[in-house]
């Protein structure tokens, strides 16, 4: 099984570390990004840049043309129905949650409402309404992990009760479990909750659709799917981006502005307050582009199948040594790996691992609550994308084998 | 494999799986101080007792990786019943050995050549430093300096919270 994509059009990929060729499997962390992409952004700053919006001149109308281009094709990318209106750009998944939290979560959450959140969320989803608690004295409620690194469901109905909103994660970017998401909205809509569902780790793997994953607001970082870093992505539906009020205030977000009041701008520059990141923007739609051109489906096979050969080849080389943390079928995951093998703690495998040119991460993953749960630390984590290989996979092993030798 | 033996040099390994001086001290008399990396989650708590101006006493506790529980085992051997004032040294000679700008080992093998002007630290003696020379290579690792120091800054702010000079 060769990469999906090729590893040629990844020039970071050819760049080499202690002399060994890079083995990079910490695309959970943050992506390469194909050389299209680079180009992209370079010419967008060669040839048209200019600040967005209001702009009569030819570049500046480009610029706008290009930021806005950008916006329809992710709008496309993940189903959105009215992407014109529904897509806004933030600095990161994190500020889109944020965003939520902040706008719609000061206007509809009061003391004593409830938000239903898991124990396999990253921080991002998770401190921004432990915030909002401890602001307004809105109670958390937590989905528990269970032995087989699912999300435990059997209460739902119950803990659902009385809850404003769901804000649950599409796929762990630890244990790499893909919760039953359409599930848990349809049960959350009937319970008269609203649905939020971090993607960060869904939309660069799985192939999106808004609608059939059933959330109220989705939200995703541009440098996790071979993108640029500084833009991220929060689609909401468009009732409700309406009837929020604004985030940060500044230029472009007003359509007015006196001594004693402002008049908001209309979706979705209401929420792109100050000069976005429009490079960036062009940078994400050249990353949409490529990864539509791959295809999703294509995207999501590949990454099965390595994590499949994976999972096998680890257990194999290193069986009771190792223990994996997600769950066994690839079919129920994405490409994370997190592990701990023997006692070498995550960043000692890590440093070992790095000497061998392979990029893993090591440590909390911004999950303390899951961290708790599994009942370490840490954990060391390998994660495979469109450009990985079972060559990849066979050179950690390899590596792992001198941690091996080392901790003996 | 270029410095990864550096790094973990056989004598880090043994304290790393055999930590001395591990355990607690009832608190008071004891005092007890905690050292917390945020970023890793390394862990080092530390129980100290003081007859007069001697560390007698030192305890460890804590979880981490290799370099962060192998320094505090270390340090825990090498201030174990010396006076404080010799404590504040060994510190301080601990501190500048781990600085990348101004580690000078005797060997002169390691660091950027000195102009002179760089600052009044001279010279890191091994002979002072005993085993705990060997956390020497940690230097070449900048990100894994915080795991070698955690357990030392833990030291000094005990110090300081009893009053010891």
């Amino acid at each position: 099984m060769s990469s999906l994509a090729p590893k040629a059009d990844f020039p970071l990929l050819s760049q080499q570390v202690h002399g060994r060729r890079i083995v990079y499997l910490d695309s959970a962390s943050s992506s390469q990004r194909p050389q299209m992409v680079l180009d992209e952004m370079d010419d967008y700053y060669r040839t048209t840049h200019a600040n967005v919006h209001r702009g009569i001149y030819t570049i500046a109308e480009e610029a706008d043309r290009r930021y806005e281009a950008a916006r329809m094709a992710v709008g496309g990318f993940i189903g959105a129905p009215d992407p014109e209106h529904e897509v806004v750009f933030t600095k990161n998944a994190t500020e889109a949650i944020n965003l939520v939290a902040s706008s719609w979560g000061r206007c509809n959450l009061h003391a004593g409402d409830a938000v239903l959140l898991t124990d396999m969320d990253h921080h991002s989803n998770i401190v921004p309404w432990l915030i909002l608690a401890e602001e307004r004295s809105v109670e958390l409620r937590w989905l528990d992990v269970d032995e087989q690194y699912r999300l435990d469901l059997s209460e739902l109905d119950r803990q659902l009760d009385g809850v404003k909103l769901v804000a649950c994660t599409a796929m762990s970017n630890v244990l790499g479990t893909i919760p039953p998401f359409a599930q848990i909205a349809e049960r959350a809509h009937s319970a008269g909750a609203l649905v939020l569902a971090d993607a960060a780790q869904f939309v660069p793997h799985l192939p999106t659709d808004v609608r059939s994953l059933g959330c109220d607001f989705l939200a995703f970082s541009a440098h996790k799917m071979l993108g640029p870093t500084g833009i991220g992505v929060l689609w909401a539906r468009r009732a409700l981006l309406e009837e929020m009020p604004p985030f940060l205030g500044g230029g472009g977000m007003i359509r007015d502005v006196r001594r004693d009041g402002f008049r908001p701008n209309v979706l979705p520059w209401k929420f792109e307050a100050g000069t976005p990141p429009i490079a960036e923007a062009v940078g994400l739609g050249a990353a949409v582009g490529y990864l539509q051109a791959t295809g999703m489906e294509a995207v999501r096979k590949h990454e099965t199948n390595l994590t499949s050969y994976a999972l096998d080849t680890l257990s194999e080389r290193f069986g009771q040594d190792l223990r994996i943390f997600g769950p066994p079928d690839a079919e129920e995951r994405g490409g994370v790996i997190s592990f701990a093998y023997r006692d070498v703690h995550p960043h000692d495998m890590a440093q070992v691992l790095d000497q061998s040119g392979v990029c893993v991460r090591a440590g909390h993953h911004c999950t303390k609550p899951l961290m708790r749960r599994l009942g370490v630390s840490a954990t060391a984590r390998a994660s495979l994308y469109l450009y990985n290989d079972e060559s990849d996979v066979e050179a950690l092993a390899e590596a792992m084998t001198k941690a091996d030798t080392l901790f003996r | 494999m270029t410095g990864l033996e550096d790094l973990y040099r056989e004598i880090i390994l043994d304290h790393y799986r055999s930590p001395r001086n591990r355990g607690e001290l009832p608190v008071p008399p004891a005092h007890r101080v905690e050292g917390f990396n945020p970023l890793c989650g390394d862990e080092v708590v530390l129980y100290m007792e003081l007859d007069d101006d001697t560390l007698s006493d030192i305890r460890v506790t804590g979880q981490g990786c290799s370099i962060s529980q192998s320094s505090a085992s270390l340090m825990s051997a090498a201030v174990k019943g010396k006076s404080i004032a010799e404590v504040r040294g060994l510190i301080r000679t601990f501190k500048t050995m781990m600085s990348i700008h101004e580690s000078r080992l005797g060997d002169g093998s390691e660091g950027p050549s000195s102009n002179g002007s760089a600052s009044e630290e001279t010279a890191v003696d091994p002979e002072a430093l005993g085993e705990l020379a060997a956390l020497q290579g940690v230097v070449k690792f900048p990100v894994r300096i915080k795991c070698a120091t955690l357990s030392w800054n833990a030291l000094t702010q005990g110090l300081d919270e009893i009053g010891a000079d």
